[in-house]
């Protein structure tokens, strides 16, 4: 390509072994509380578990599995996710296709498009969107987690814009002239075409139901209604450990270090399975939603 | 709806294609009707709560509700600014968000840069893998590791530092320390997503001009600084644009996550103290102003922001 120096090869060197560290600086914080995870008290209290574990043993994630409020929680972060993910999807990709039609076509699009994208740049704040789900009745309930966040307005422009650069304009029409509507034109052209950009959108929206805590902080006050990631919360960086019910004498044989390690290692475990087949897609398909055609 | 029907509607809608100012309802209507759901949720969640605001210019009871709440006018705001506590939250927002804008503008591109240099494909995509994992952990399972290896008492971030002889670093526990550690923390979750964009910008670069400059003699340095970069110029202009809607984003989730009472002086943000005052310490009124001169500022830089990107760099997000 070109020619290539002996100061190059000496960049290129440095360059592979800078960036190998760089990348294990991004996965070293996991492996070392894995680590710790499965290290014994001893080791673990005296902090002496590197990237190893040290004596190793299960009964941190022993005792984490069988506690009830631990797996309740976990429990309830499964059904949000799931919930949130099916009603945030189906509701963009119906709303996208909508969207994706030319001005011409679809008089009112415009309108549309400001109504929307207003919402991503102003809206009311913590105090008056909190006062409104009181209003509606829907504290303590699921609703106020997966219906607030539900249109998400940059998923939505990711795939409208993936539709109107993916899909040919004359498949569209052909369809129109063989009598199809925009129901079904929707649901036997756009969506297998767009698989691999739904599952982009689906992952990163499973992914989002997965993380947020703060929603279920403030709108659950039963704390047994909690998601994984808001008992973790509670639990981690509040250090608030009345919720877990644990039994004192069982406690004082472990180490709080290695129990926590573990939670938190279970909490970011389903991000680590989606994750190989997230980013699979997602770099396609952000960087072909993002370029206007 | 019948088979001829359709066919009727169809026939019709063939030459509506060309007129453009029929609303077209009778072959359009699928199209309000897709819409509607998120139209509605829209409606309820994010236009509801706006009329709200109006708590910000009173002294709002929650058992008076909005209509019988007495007024006060711009009271709230001016709290704001001659609180010595609520101009150091502005202050520290301003700071820690436009560090962080700075760097997640500058690192991201570095690494794309050097990322780039690397010829072994295998390589190059393990890097990839890795580096974009961080930013799909939440902060609070960052938060709970941060917290543990950043521990003054034998966290493993000071024993390795101990092993160069460095004293304890209380990181979360002294004010410049704990931004410190926000910016970088941030830097080490982002810097690898933040650089999908520019990783396509550079696999988009003509490999033509590369050959050309060859045969002008030019190295591998003269083509990264007369080829690539300025290659990148357009979406570096667009990324930086864009970014300036941030600069009171300090982040919300990951300061939440880290701070404590001794880091309030020099950590805690806008958003943070709008929490804190508003929900924890029912000061209704006062945390929605606070809130607002935020989203207003903010509401601006985008504005602003997406003018400048249209400008000089033809960027438009439909």
């Amino acid at each position: 390509m070109f020619h290539i120096s002996r100061s190059y090869r000496i960049f290129s060197i440095l360059n592979i072994v800078f960036l190998a560290l760089l990348s294990i600086t991004c996965i070293a914080p996991l492996l070392h509380i894995l680590a710790v995870s499965f290290s014994a008290a001893p080791a673990a209290n005296a902090n002496l578990v590197k990237f190893w574990p040290i004596d190793f043993t299960v009964a941190s994630w022993a005792l984490t599995l069988e506690n009830e409020s631990f797996l309740r929680a976990l429990g309830m972060g499964f059904y949000r996710t799931a919930l949130g993910t099916v009603i945030s999807l189906a509701i963009t990709v119906l709303a996208a296709y909508a969207l994706s039609k030319e001005d011409h076509e679809f008089k009112g699009r415009k309108i549309y498009i400001f109504y929307f994208v207003f919402i991503m740049l102003f809206n009311g704040g913590l105090i008056p969107t909190y006062i409104l789900i009181q209003n509606l009745g829907m504290i303590n309930t699921i609703w106020a987690l997966v219906l607030p966040g539900a249109v998400n307005v940059f998923n939505l422009i990711l795939l409208l814009n993936f539709f109107r650069t993916s899909v040919p304009k004359s498949l569209d029409e052909a369809a129109l002239m063989d009598g199809a509507g925009h129901f079904r034109i929707l649901f036997t052209i756009y969506v297998p075409i767009s698989l691999p950009a739904m599952a982009t959108i689906a992952l990163f929206t499973m992914v989002g139901q997965w993380n947020s805590w703060f929603d279920g902080l403030i709108y659950l006050t039963d704390s047994a209604k909690y998601p994984l990631s808001t008992f973790l919360q509670t639990l981690i960086v509040q250090k608030d450990f009345s919720q877990m019910n644990i039994n004192p004498d069982e406690i004082s044989m472990l180490s709080q270090r290695a129990v926590q390690s573990a939670q938190i290692f279970i909490g970011s475990l389903p991000i680590l399975l989606v994750y190989p087949f997230l980013q699979r897609y997602f770099v396609k398909g952000i960087v072909l939603g993002s370029v206007k055609e | 709806m019948s088979v001829s029907h359709e066919t009727k509607t169809k026939s019709r809608a063939s030459s509506g294609l060309r007129v453009k100012t029929k609303w077209n309802l009778k072959r359009n209507w699928p199209l309000h009707a897709l819409l509607f759901p998120a139209v509605a949720l829209a409606f309820v969640f994010s236009y509801l709560p706006l009329p709200g605001i109006v708590m910000a210019f009173q002294e709002f009871k929650p058992w008076l509700g909005f209509f019988n709440s007495p007024w006060v006018g711009l009271e709230q705001f001016n709290k704001l600014f001659t609180f010595a506590e609520a101009r150091q939250v502005i202050w520290n927002t301003l700071i820690i968000a436009s560090l962080k804008v700075v760097f997640q503008l500058i690192v991201p591109i570095l690494f794309a840069l050097l990322l780039n240099e690397v010829k072994q494909m295998g390589f190059k995509r393990s890097v990839q893998t890795l580096v974009y994992l961080p930013h799909f952990l939440s902060w609070v399972i960052l938060g709970g590791i941060l917290l543990d290896m950043l521990s003054v008492e034998g966290g493993i971030v000071n024993q390795f530092l101990g092993s160069f002889g460095i004293e304890p670093i209380f990181f979360l526990g002294d004010g410049d320390w704990f931004r410190f550690t926000i910016i970088l923390s941030d830097i080490w979750k982002e810097f690898g997503f933040s650089a999908i964009i520019f990783l396509a910008a550079l696999a988009g670069i003509n490999p033509s001009l590369y050959e050309a400059s060859i045969v002008d003699g030019a190295n591998r340095f003269q083509q990264v600084l007369y080829i690539t970069l300025p290659s990148l110029l357009p979406i570096t202009i667009v990324v930086a644009t864009l970014a300036l809607g941030n600069i009171l984003n300090a982040g919300f989730d990951q300061i939440l996550n880290l701070y404590n009472p001794m880091v309030y002086e020099k950590g805690d943000i806008i958003d943070t103290y709008v929490y804190r005052q508003g929900l924890l310490g029912g000061q209704f009124s006062y945390a929605t102003a606070v809130g607002l001169f935020k989203s207003v500022i903010a509401f601006i830089l985008i504005i602003t922001g997406y003018r400048l990107a249209y400008k000089y760099a033809d960027y438009r997000i439909f």
